[in-house]
């Protein structure tokens, strides 16, 4: 075969190897440029956060706006401090608004709700939620049901 | 002659897979003549080859090639020495996978950083020394077996070596074919003053075109000298194996127990 | 006894040896970096055999995979009326295993087997001594393409092979059982992740195409020169590959995956 058929052909291979692997990427694992950067910082205080995980989403009125970027203790109140980064182009989210872990579906991946406030003010970078609303532990409501309080 | 020697062995052990093929072999092969080394099947002829090739170490004993001691030669220097040799394989191992003017143009492409169109004229001069030229075209698979051995020559005189060595070139070739090889041998090693190894178990094609010669047995040199000289050889091993007689010194019978008992036919056995 | 016992040992010493050798072996190919301008062409005159040639079986297979793993999800996902999961499903199903796995073993036997019996063929008609005879060293020169191409080909084909599935799981999930396709979709990009998935799976599968392609050219230059030689070669091309892929998927995804 004449040289030029197999660089042609073995061009193609690639370019659809790196296609695919681009289709992995945006279509598959909904990975968009512009994600990486513009965010901004937001930190949220629980009680408990039950199965929430760092990369988790976080979203307002079902619209995913920004992820969790850490989770971690707070040794002083021994509550659990998480990193929220939030898109930069959502920076008016009222002042009183609440960030509640809520589950998708009845067994599904857990995520931070923001719900929104009536506050004229609105947090700015490196901001902490005022209220929060922890985890819903379903065994807890349960044996909480079931001991009658 | 030994003044001029091109290749020299001296001592030479070898042994493979625990069985002894050389045991303190010594020759000379001298400078721009044919030598021809023979002997029984199995007596290491291929391997002589390749420890003067450098592909296979001895395990002691020098094996030197126009004044390099080939076993120590670093690998690179061993490359350098080895673009001087020119080697035709007993199946002629051309590349399967390329044109008879690939072949034959593979060493020079390697080697040298020659114009295509010099490459061209070196390639179609190589295959007219060998008849081929009209074939240049073909691939591998649809030569034959005489003309796949003509191509790989043309492949290693290429680049004009000073030493090419033959495995076995006549094994399985028709007269006619054989003929060819027999004048090609001869004709390349006259018109371009190239010393010439001979490896072969065919007689009387050898004798009819080297100008020395050595027989091998049992990891020794059993007689060496002209074809002339090797005619006259006292020794017995010596004829028995020039003539081709069946039974001698080399015994027809594999060693084996006493046949009576084989058989079952000594008394009481059964 | 003491025989068997001596058997074993040997046996053993054999296996260590022929580790050696492979190792030394590699150790060959790799260490010459090849002029660009006389290796390239091989490359990829290899990557054309290695790869291209290996793509219709990739595809078909993945196709088929695809669409088993949509039907399979769907009847076992339904049950919890959760159908709509079977993306989020197939699509790590895919990229993380079955893409680097099977294309690897798929490759071993379409590629590999085909690598060892040509450079056994090689090995058995002298080509490669002749071409060491002329100064050129077969490792480099003939060993080292092959390698290269399994190890670059190995993970293109099996992105590829894990889109056409995620594909055929699409066909058989949204468009003939009617799951919603934002449903489909959406559950797959907010499960997997580019990095911890996609890209583990990349790198699985480069670690197989190395290791596949260590095995059939190693096997075919090891091979006794014989058609018995070649044909037990290559069998040991596709046992070997198999297992060293099986073992070290496991070895991978306990590292990449797993939780300690």
């Amino acid at each position: 075969m004449a040289q030029r058929t197999t660089e042609v052909i073995v061009g193609l291979f690639m370019i659809a190897g790196l296609a695919a692997l681009l289709f992995l990427a945006l279509q598959v694992s909904g990975l968009s440029p512009k994600s990486a950067g513009d965010r901004y910082t937001l930190y949220a205080n629980f009680n408990d956060t039950g199965g929430l995980a760092p990369r988790g989403k976080v979203s307002m009125a079902g619209v995913t706006i920004g992820a969790i970027e850490s989770i971690e203790l707070d040794t002083e109140t021994f509550q659990a401090r998480v990193v929220l980064a939030i898109d930069a182009g959502i920076d008016n989210i009222p002042a009183d608004s609440a960030a509640v872990i809520r589950t998708s579906g009845l067994l599904g991946d857990q995520y931070i709700d923001i719900s929104v406030g009536g506050d004229l003010e609105s947090l700015s970078p490196g901001d902490t939620f005022y209220s929060t609303q922890s985890a819903m532990n379903l065994e807890r409501l349960i044996s909480n049901f079931a001991s009658g309080r | 002659m030994e003044s001029s020697a091109y290749i020299t062995l001296k001592d030479v052990v070898f042994s493979r897979a625990g069985r002894r093929i050389f045991d303190g072999v010594t020759l000379d092969i001298p400078k721009g003549k044919i030598t021809a080394i023979m002997g029984p099947s199995g007596t290491g002829k291929t391997t002589l080859l390749r420890l003067i090739g450098g592909q296979l170490r001895p395990d002691s004993g020098q094996v030197s090639v126009d004044g390099h001691n080939v076993p120590a030669l670093k690998r690179k220097d061993l490359y350098r020495l080895r673009e001087k040799m020119g080697m035709l394989f007993q199946s002629g191992a051309l590349f399967t996978d390329l044109s008879v003017y690939e072949n034959v143009a593979f060493p020079l492409r390697v080697h040298t950083k020659l114009p295509e169109d010099m490459i061209r004229d070196i390639v179609l001069m190589k295959l007219e020394a060998v008849g081929l030229r009209g074939a240049r075209k073909l691939m591998p698979s649809e030569l034959s077996g005489g003309m796949t051995r003509r191509v790989a020559l043309a492949r290693s005189i290429a680049l004009d070596p000073e030493l090419i060595m033959y495995d076995e070139p006549f094994a399985g070739q028709d007269p006619i074919a054989m003929g060819v090889l027999v004048k090609l041998i001869r004709d390349l090693n006259s018109s371009m003053g190239l010393t010439s190894v001979l490896v072969s178990h065919d007689v009387p094609e050898s004798l009819s075109i080297c100008h020395y010669a050595c027989i091998l047995a049992d990891g020794k040199v059993i007689g060496e000298g002209t074809p002339e000289e090797l005619r006259q050889h006292p020794s017995d091993r010596v004829q028995q194996f020039l003539n081709g007689q069946p039974d001698g010194p080399v015994p027809f019978h594999y060693p084996a127990s006493d046949a009576a008992a084989d058989f079952g036919v000594t008394g009481g056995a059964l | 006894m003491m025989d068997r016992i001596a058997a074993l040992g040997r046996g053993g010493l054999d296996v260590i040896s022929s580790f050696g050798r492979s190792g030394r072996f590699l150790v060959g190919v790799l260490a010459g970096i090849p002029r660009p301008a006389t290796g390239f062409p091989l490359l990829l005159r290899q990557l054309y055999f290695v790869g291209v040639l290996s793509l219709a079986i990739v595809v078909v297979s993945g196709l088929f995979i695809g669409m088993v793993l949509g039907l399979q999800g769907y009847t076992i996902l339904s049950d919890y009326g959760s159908e709509a999961a079977i993306g989020q499903m197939i699509a790590l199903t895919l990229v993380r295993e079955l893409g680097p796995v099977v294309t690897a073993l798929l490759f071993a036997g379409r590629a590999g087997s085909a690598l060892t019996a040509e450079i056994g063929l090689m090995k058995a008609t002298e080509q490669l001594s002749s071409m060491e005879m002329m100064g050129v060293d077969p490792l480099r020169r003939v060993i080292a393409p092959r390698l290269w191409a399994g190890f670059i080909a190995m993970p293109v084909l099996a992105i590829i092979f894990s889109v056409v599935g995620i594909w055929g799981g699409m066909l058989v999930g949204v468009d003939w059982l009617g799951v919603f396709e934002g449903a489909f979709w959406g559950n797959m990009q907010s499960s997997v992740d580019f990095v911890d998935d996609v890209l583990n799976g990349v790198i699985k599968s480069v670690v197989f195409g190395f290791v596949c392609a260590w095995i059939a050219v190693y096997q075919g230059y090891d091979c006794v020169p014989t058609s018995a030689g070649i044909s037990s070669a290559t069998t040991k091309t596709v046992v070997y590959s198999s297992l060293a892929v099986l073992g070290l998927d496991f070895v991978l995804t306990a590292v990449m995956f797993g939780d300690f």
